[in-house]
């Protein structure tokens, strides 16, 4: 355990984890000016998808530096993604419901 | 560094007191702030059972209005509130934590031969987070009350309902971590704490059980937990989430909840069928039949159970196409339930079956968590369910699985590990009248309640036509006898920290790693670090287990 600490204060350091964070407000700032652009005349739910794109990256920042899954063993890296995986379960589930509602064999 | 022997220290204890993990330290201070497992596990078991007090009081209201057709002991609006107190209670407040947070605190580091929990600080938060998630819905629920039914559906959850929706929700809310960090801990110590020999295929069916658990824990409750922030957000800041007048969408709240909430119901019952995996094959004296697959198909029913919730939704507006593959699913996760059951009964068959009370309790489960079971399958098909949907029949197959399952196995447990938590044994003779007693009153509260509500009485009403009385009767007359019963261990279990027989370290004549330290347990749960050599339920001579043996030298009870 305490070996393991003296290696993460190592990894980046202070100053990593302020760039790090400077980066996460960055993103948040990047957020709000964003929604202003008109990206849906592009394609309608540009301005959300750039929105979902920001929010994940900025999340992966969280998830690689300040949880040090980048520099963790095999086994968080497994439930890392087990944690994406189940996310991604319910998102399809949850839109299969939704993209069939309307139309095809099984509408009413 | 030696190998424990099942036998050893098998004589009746003498009578000078040995330093146990009761006796080591009387203050206050040292329970509050105890890193013990078996402490914490004690606070849980006081916590748990006042819920589950205050739970069945309001089960007794709903039974008593219920008794006549009119809405005259309770306001229809009284009613609403007195039966969604009663699920919220049961439901997140003794349901989820009863096995996990007693039996599962207690045991799991004794069964994997370690020390206390990997996490024994976090052990101790998980505590005072049920607490005070308990505490502010206690609050809630003296300010007013909430009505939405323990589902809290919207929209009327977020626009309609005038009661305390949103300090219910932050209790349950802030209870849904307690569960998370005991599912956290408990993965974490049967990773990296299990003694040397203790091999993931020598772990007892109800660590096993417990894994599958807490990885439901850990990946489903944080999605309820935000599903109720949501429901927040949209409340005070009026974004559109789930009302469709300003961009949301009802049933979207539907498919967060049931995300969470069906696999919850492995949360509960999970730990149950361990508990019963233990009971079954220590009482049939027999390794319990085909332990690989009960292992395995407690982490199938935890991944498949993620992938059925939909059969909550199906005449909620769902498509059909969703409903279908849902309705499959559902069939499908019903497999890895019905291979324990099979497995339980082959355990059974040819075993050297004692009747003693946790016995009872197991044998009472299977019959009632079979029928449970089954009418679950009713539920799950597209075509039966919508005549079902939303009647009693709903009800008394919940409450089979629940009752008849979780809350069974849970009394099982209670009476099987007793001896090893209090070092005291109970009344033998009122604990298969209590165990008999409930298994008569449930079936008699709840089986006619299939019928009720195949006969089309609506649940979460007070009022119903007359020609249903006869049944409703019945059902409210065995909810007063297994009530009784439940009062019943209470009383002698109570009674026999003062006046129960000492008991003996191994009192069942059982192989597991529990048995093999004392009665109950030191604060660090084994002299000597155990070195296991053996393989799980290994009932042979060899081992020192001669029932005979013991018998004649009077160490055991049986
Ligand atoms: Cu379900």
């Amino acid at each position: 355990m305490s070996d393991n600490h003296a290696e993460h204060e190592e990894h980046i350091g202070i100053p990593g984890y302020l760039v790090i964070f400077l980066i996460l407000v960055f993103g948040t700032i990047f957020t709000y000016f964003s929604s202003f652009w008109d990206l849906d005349s592009i394609f309608p739910g540009a301005n959300t998808l750039l929105a979902l794109a920001i929010a994940f990256t900025k999340m992966m920042f969280v998830i690689l530096y300040f949880m040090h899954v980048r520099w963790s063993s095999k086994t968080v890296w497994l439930a890392a993604v087990a944690a994406f995986f189940w996310l991604a379960i319910m998102f399809a589930f949850t839109m299969q419901d939704y993209f069939t509602r309307i139309s095809g064999v099984f509408s009413v | 560094m030696q190998e424990v022997s099942a036998i050893s220290g098998n004589s009746v204890p003498a009578d000078e007191p040995k330093l146990n993990y009761i006796n080591n330290g009387h203050t206050l201070k040292s329970w509050l702030l105890t890193k013990d497992h078996k402490r914490i596990a004690l606070m849980y078991l006081v916590s748990v059972s006042a819920f589950f007090l205050m739970g069945g009081i309001y089960a007794g209201f709903i039974r008593l209005e219920l008794l006549t057709p009119a809405s005259d002991l309770l306001e229809t609006a009284t009613y609403n509130k007195v039966f969604t107190q009663h699920g919220i209670l049961m439901v997140f407040f003794f349901l989820i934590p009863a096995i996990p947070a007693i039996l599962g605190n207690f045991l799991l580091p004794l069964m994997i031969g370690a020390k206390d929990l990997a996490l024994p600080r976090i052990n101790l938060l998980s505590l005072y987070i049920y607490w005070i998630g308990g505490i502010i819905t206690l609050w809630a629920l003296m300010q007013g009350g909430v009505d939405t039914g323990w589902t809290f559906y919207t929209p009327y959850s977020t626009t309609f309902s005038n009661s305390y929706v949103m300090a219910v929700g932050i209790g349950v809310f802030i209870n849904g971590f307690s569960s998370i960090l005991t599912g956290l801990n408990f993965i974490v110590s049967i990773h990296t704490m299990r003694a040397p020999g203790m091999t993931w295929f020598r772990l007892p069916l109800f660590v096993w059980a417990h894994y599958a658990t807490s990885l439901v824990m850990i990946l489903g409750t944080p999605v309820v937990a935000i599903t109720i922030l949501l429901v927040a957000i949209e409340r005070f800041a009026r974004i559109g989430i789930f009302d469709p007048a300003i961009g949301g969408d009802p049933i979207l709240f539907q498919h967060l909840f049931w995300f969470y909430s069906h696999p919850a119901v492995y949360i509960m019952i999970l730990p149950g069928m361990g508990v019963i995996s233990e009971v079954i094959a220590g009482f049939s004296r027999k390794r319990i039949f085909g332990y690989e697959f009960v292992a395995f198909s407690s982490i199938a029913i935890a991944v498949f159970g993620f992938l059925v919730w939909g059969h909550h939704m199906f005449v909620s507006g769902q498509s059909i196409f969703a409903g279908l593959v849902f309705s499959f699913l559902s069939m499908v996760v019903a497999v890895p339930s019905a291979i324990k059951t099979f497995n339980w009964t082959a355990t059974m068959y040819k075993g050297s079956i004692s009747y003693d009370t946790p016995m009872l309790y197991a044998i009472g489960f299977l019959g009632l968590f079979l029928i449970g079971g089954l009418t679950g399958l009713f539920l799950g098909s597209v075509g039966l369910t919508v005549h079902l949907t939303d009647t009693y029949f709903v009800v008394a197959h919940f409450h089979y699985v629940m009752v008849g399952g979780q809350v069974i196995a849970y009394l099982a447990g209670i009476h099987y590990w007793w001896p090893k938590m209090t070092g005291r044994m109970y009344s033998e003779f009122w604990g298969k009248i209590s165990a008999m007693l409930i298994f008569v009153g449930f079936n008699l509260t709840f089986f006619p309640q299939f019928i009720l509500g195949y006969m089309g009485m609506p649940r979460r009403y007070a009022s119903y036509p007359e020609e249903l009385q006869v049944l409703n009767i019945f059902s409210t007359a065995g909810a007063s006898v297994l009530g009784f019963g439940l009062v019943m261990p209470v009383v002698y279990l109570i009674h026999s920290l003062f006046y129960g027989k000492k008991a003996a370290d191994n009192p069942w004549m059982h192989p597991g790693l529990e048995w093999r330290t004392s009665s109950p347990p030191p604060t660090e749960n084994f002299k000597e670090m155990p070195v296991v050599t053996w393989e799980a339920y290994d009932f042979g001579e060899e081992s020192g287990l001669d029932l005979e043996d013991a018998r004649k030298r009077e160490a055991v009870t049986i």
